[in-house]
């Protein structure tokens, strides 16, 4: 397979590594995503990067754009897996938005997600509802000119600091994808503190008590706001996820190597020692076989292969377990200076723990890359 | 996919064979009814129909009743490409 890559992607690796690597610690610290970090990104396009260029676009272009998009993702895992997860559920509710509004909604909001004044976030998941979002609990009542919400949602990334929401509510047709905007009467925020890892997702809890929605908010049709519109999200997200893991694994394998090749022990480097190289091999290997699934998911998804959606499942479901192996594995190589405090390796390894949770537990991927898997054989 | 325009029911109908684990599915068979469509189908059937017809199925085109069975599918494919034309 020939991966190309676009000429100029190493500007993300410059943003990431010049203004975000050196907030990580703070953003973490502070669970949130400083004001500067966030118009830096603007600045940079990085709030529409990933979304479908216009008709004319062709496949050349559009694969560019796909691995380019990749390239920022994984920069931006390198950096701060926090900032990742903030342009990741932009993706996400974005792509939501992109795909399934009418022509109206998107000239109303998709400049200004474009541009990274609307930032986007969707919210499926409830206190009851996790893995199931179809069995959405919160409700969507028709009345004059709109619909009425009341309900719960949980465990939403930028909830506590997106414009715009992508929400599944449960109406008579079945779960439906709303447009919540951030000021609607009748929802209230509740941030969620002390999370293990990932602090800066600025994450929140939505209580919705009546709150009111005009017509043109929804999203899609009735009924298909899990089928087709959340699960447009999920795709986008898991192929996004899985590039920042391996950015994320990449930057604590660097970390470890350097540190192999400085640390004397027993009169040498430990990078010497048989068992550290093994764990070096391992790290290698596995952020390898990791990007490259990654950029064949992105390949497929540019090129609108029938396995797309597969395809970035298997890199999310690879990824997530990959970057848990070698966060592990560096901060073993550290010694206590990988456990100690305020250490990139322990932010890594924490960082590193959400991963196999959000979009698809690693459990729900692989009875869904096992159900696909088993689709393609026939045995008549 | 030299059957694109020819004989868009086929290609459907090989889809839907391929994902129904071989099931023989009648042109006007109700997929649903019989319980063939899952959660994932949805979605896939959709990536079907924009890969294999290059086209973008939007909000306007969810109707369940579009993706109802063979013939349905394949009327939305011909009236899309129709507008693509126009
Ligand atoms: C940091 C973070 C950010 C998040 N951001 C968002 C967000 O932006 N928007 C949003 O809507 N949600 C978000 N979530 C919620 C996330 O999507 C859910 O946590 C996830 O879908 C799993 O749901 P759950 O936690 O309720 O676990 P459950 O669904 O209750 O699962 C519990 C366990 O059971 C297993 N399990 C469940 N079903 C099956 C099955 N069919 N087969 C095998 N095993 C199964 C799971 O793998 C898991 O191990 C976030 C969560 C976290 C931690």
């Amino acid at each position: 397979m020939t991966v190309q890559t676009t000429p100029d992607h190493t500007r993300w690796d410059s943003l990431a590594q010049e203004v975000i690597a050196p907030l990580a610690a703070q953003i973490d610290q502070d669970a949130r995503v400083p004001q500067q970090v966030i118009m830096a990104l603007r600045q940079a396009g990085a709030f529409a990067s990933g979304f479908p260029g216009g008709p004319a676009t062709d496949q050349a272009e559009a694969l560019s754009a796909s691995l380019d998009h990749g390239q920022m993702h994984q920069a931006l895992g390198a950096a701060s897996a926090s900032v990742q997860g903030v342009l990741n559920v932009h993706h996400m509710g974005g792509s939501a938005l992109a795909k399934w509004s009418s022509k109206a909604q998107r000239s109303q909001w998709m400049p200004r997600v474009l541009s990274g004044e609307i930032c986007c976030a969707i919210a499926m998941t409830e206190p009851e509802v996790g893995s199931d979002i179809s069995a959405v609990q919160t409700q969507a009542r028709p009345v004059s000119g709109g619909y009425e919400l009341t309900g719960q949602k949980a465990w939403i990334t930028c909830g506590d600091f997106a414009d715009l929401f992508v929400l599944i509510a449960k109406t008579e047709a079945g779960p439906t994808a709303f447009l919540l905007p951030k000021q609607t009467k009748g929802l209230r925020i509740a941030p969620i503190e002390g999370l293990l890892g990932c602090r800066g997702y600025m994450m929140a809890n939505l209580h919705l008590e009546a709150a009111y929605l005009p017509e043109d908010h929804l999203l899609g049709r009735p009924g298909f706001g899990a089928s087709h519109v959340a699960v447009t999200g999920l795709e986008a997200g898991r192929l996004n996820l899985a590039w920042g893991c391996v950015g994320l694994a990449d930057a604590a394998c660097t970390l470890a190597l350097r540190r192999a090749k400085t640390r004397q022990q027993f009169g040498k480097p430990i990078g010497d020692f048989q068992l550290v190289q093994q764990m070096l091999a391992r790290m290698a290997t596995d952020i390898h076989a990791a990007r490259l699934m990654c950029q064949s998911a992105a390949t497929a998804r540019a090129l609108r292969q029938m396995d797309a959606a597969k395809q970035a499942t298997m890199a999310k479901y690879f990824a997530s377990q990959m970057v848990g192996r070698v966060t592990r594995d560096a901060q073993q190589i550290f010694g206590a200076e990988g456990i100690g405090p305020n250490t990139p390796m322990a932010l890594f390894h924490r960082d590193s723990r959400i991963m196999e949770v959000i979009e698809g537990t690693t459990q729900v991927l692989e009875s869904m890359i096992a159900r696909l898997s088993l689709s393609e054989v026939h045995l008549s | 996919m030299t059957d694109t325009k020819t004989n868009p029911q086929g290609a459907i109908a090989a889809f839907m064979t391929r994902s129904f684990d071989g099931a023989k599915i009648e042109p006007d068979q109700d997929i649903f009814e019989a319980g063939y469509g899952n959660s994932m189908f949805a979605m896939q059937l959709v990536a079907f129909v924009e890969s294999h017809f290059g086209l973008d199925i939007e909000a306007e085109d969810l109707e369940i009743d579009n993706f109802r069975s063979i013939n349905r599918v394949a009327a939305l494919v011909a009236r899309k490409q129709a507008m693509a034309a126009a």
